[in-house]
């Protein structure tokens, strides 16, 4: 079984409700976690994420200035900040279908409805940790592989021109830690 | 049929660098595989887990912190509320317009996302219905206003009384029929939704 070493991941959680960000640390801190950053707002959001660069990023939908779909825009651009891979969970009250998708479509790379408790969020970021997906990148999109399982169900058309999701292995730098102990 | 890129995997990035990644094109779109994930931050380890994997030490242990935070919890729960009384003492006063409207949805919202944690789902639930009301008519003028306060008190009212949980009748009630009053007025100003997926 695997077990998340929290103290070594650092977090940024964005959401301009006082009270749900202090829930989510609260939450973060009884896992391991030692470092976790805050901000109010997705323009606040933005500016500690480029000063932290945390590794997994914890966004509210609705939030003043830019909301957190437009955050997950900024931070999903190749070549403009030092981390456009960076994990990024949206925490909101939103919980359509249709906001599912167009977080997804956005780049978020996990989905959390509100309520929150201390299981979803843990399986969140167990998932992220864990199953890390490639990016891809196409003259619309840019952001985790949309498509979670390739196995071989899959009866509806290939969209994707060219290929059939061959994907490229991952190093995992767990080896990599492992192999240089 | 697996198909190859159009040409060899190139790296991008600052080496060393966060956004260092590896690129594969195909015909319309490329495959980027960043070098660093989070992989490195999971090890194998004996730990209890449920029947899903999860490490329920971890989970109990913030379970446990939510629990001390909780005795701040009706303290936030009543400003959650003071807030919605002002935006809807706002919308009894100005009627609904931009403002008002944006107001009150804001307060409803956080209430919709706060209060089964904060031990009132059932005033989650009217805070959702009017979320869904809100959500459901774009013209602030055809907005039932008489509508939009009867959800604020209702939830004023669930506090008020301390009704938590998911069973306590007076709770249960305003929820149950705000919900169906909700339906009815978007079914009356939209029409009745689509059954297509």
């Amino acid at each position: 079984m695997i077990r998340i070493d929290f103290n070594r991941l650092r977090f940024l959680v964005i959401d301009d409700n006082a009270h749900m960000r202090r829930i989510v640390r609260t939450l973060l801190h009884g896992f391991g976690a030692r470092e976790v950053y805050e901000a109010e707002d997705g323009a606040a959001g933005l500016e500690a994420f480029t000063h932290y660069m945390p590794d997994i990023v914890i966004t509210d939908w609705s939030m003043p200035i830019f909301d957190g779909l437009e955050l997950t825009s900024m931070i999903r651009q190749p070549g403009a900040n030092a981390n456009p891979y960076v994990a990024i969970i949206m925490l909101t009250g939103h919980s359509e279908k249709k906001r599912v998708l167009e977080s997804r479509d956005a780049g978020v790379t996990e989905f959390l409805a509100k309520p929150i408790s201390a299981k979803a969020l843990y399986q969140r970021i167990l998932n992220v940790v864990v199953n890390p997906r490639p990016f891809i990148k196409t003259k619309t999109f840019f952001g985790p592989d949309r498509r979670r399982n390739h196995g071989s169900s899959y009866v509806g058309p290939e969209r994707r021109k060219g290929e059939k999701a061959e994907m490229i292995k991952v190093q995992p730098l767990l080896d990599k830690t492992k192999s240089s102990m | 049929m697996t198909k190859t890129p159009t040409k060899s995997p190139a790296r991008i990035g600052a080496k060393g660098g966060l956004d260092e990644a590896t690129v594969s094109a195909f015909a319309d779109h490329e495959i980027v595989t960043p070098k660093r994930n989070l992989k490195a931050f999971g090890r194998k380890a004996k730990i209890k887990v449920d029947e899903f994997g999860f490490d329920m030490e971890a989970i109990e242990r913030a379970e446990a912190a939510l629990a001390d935070l909780s005795s701040e919890f009706e303290d936030w729960m009543a400003k959650e509320v003071e807030r919605l009384s002002r935006a809807r003492d706002a919308v009894a006063a100005e009627g609904l317009h931009a403002g008002t409207r944006g107001t009150i949805y804001i307060a409803s919202h956080d209430i919709k996302g706060e209060a089964a944690t904060f031990g009132y789902p059932l005033a989650g639930r009217v805070a959702e219905s009017l979320c869904h009301l809100l959500d459901g008519i774009a013209d602030d003028a055809r907005v039932p206003a008489d509508l939009v306060m009867q959800h604020a008190d209702a939830i004023r009212a669930i506090v008020r009384e301390n009704a938590k949980g998911h069973d306590h009748p007076l709770a249960m009630a305003l929820s149950e029929r705000l919900g169906e009053a909700t339906t009815q007025m978007l079914v009356t100003i939209n029409g009745a939704p689509s059954i297509a997926p």
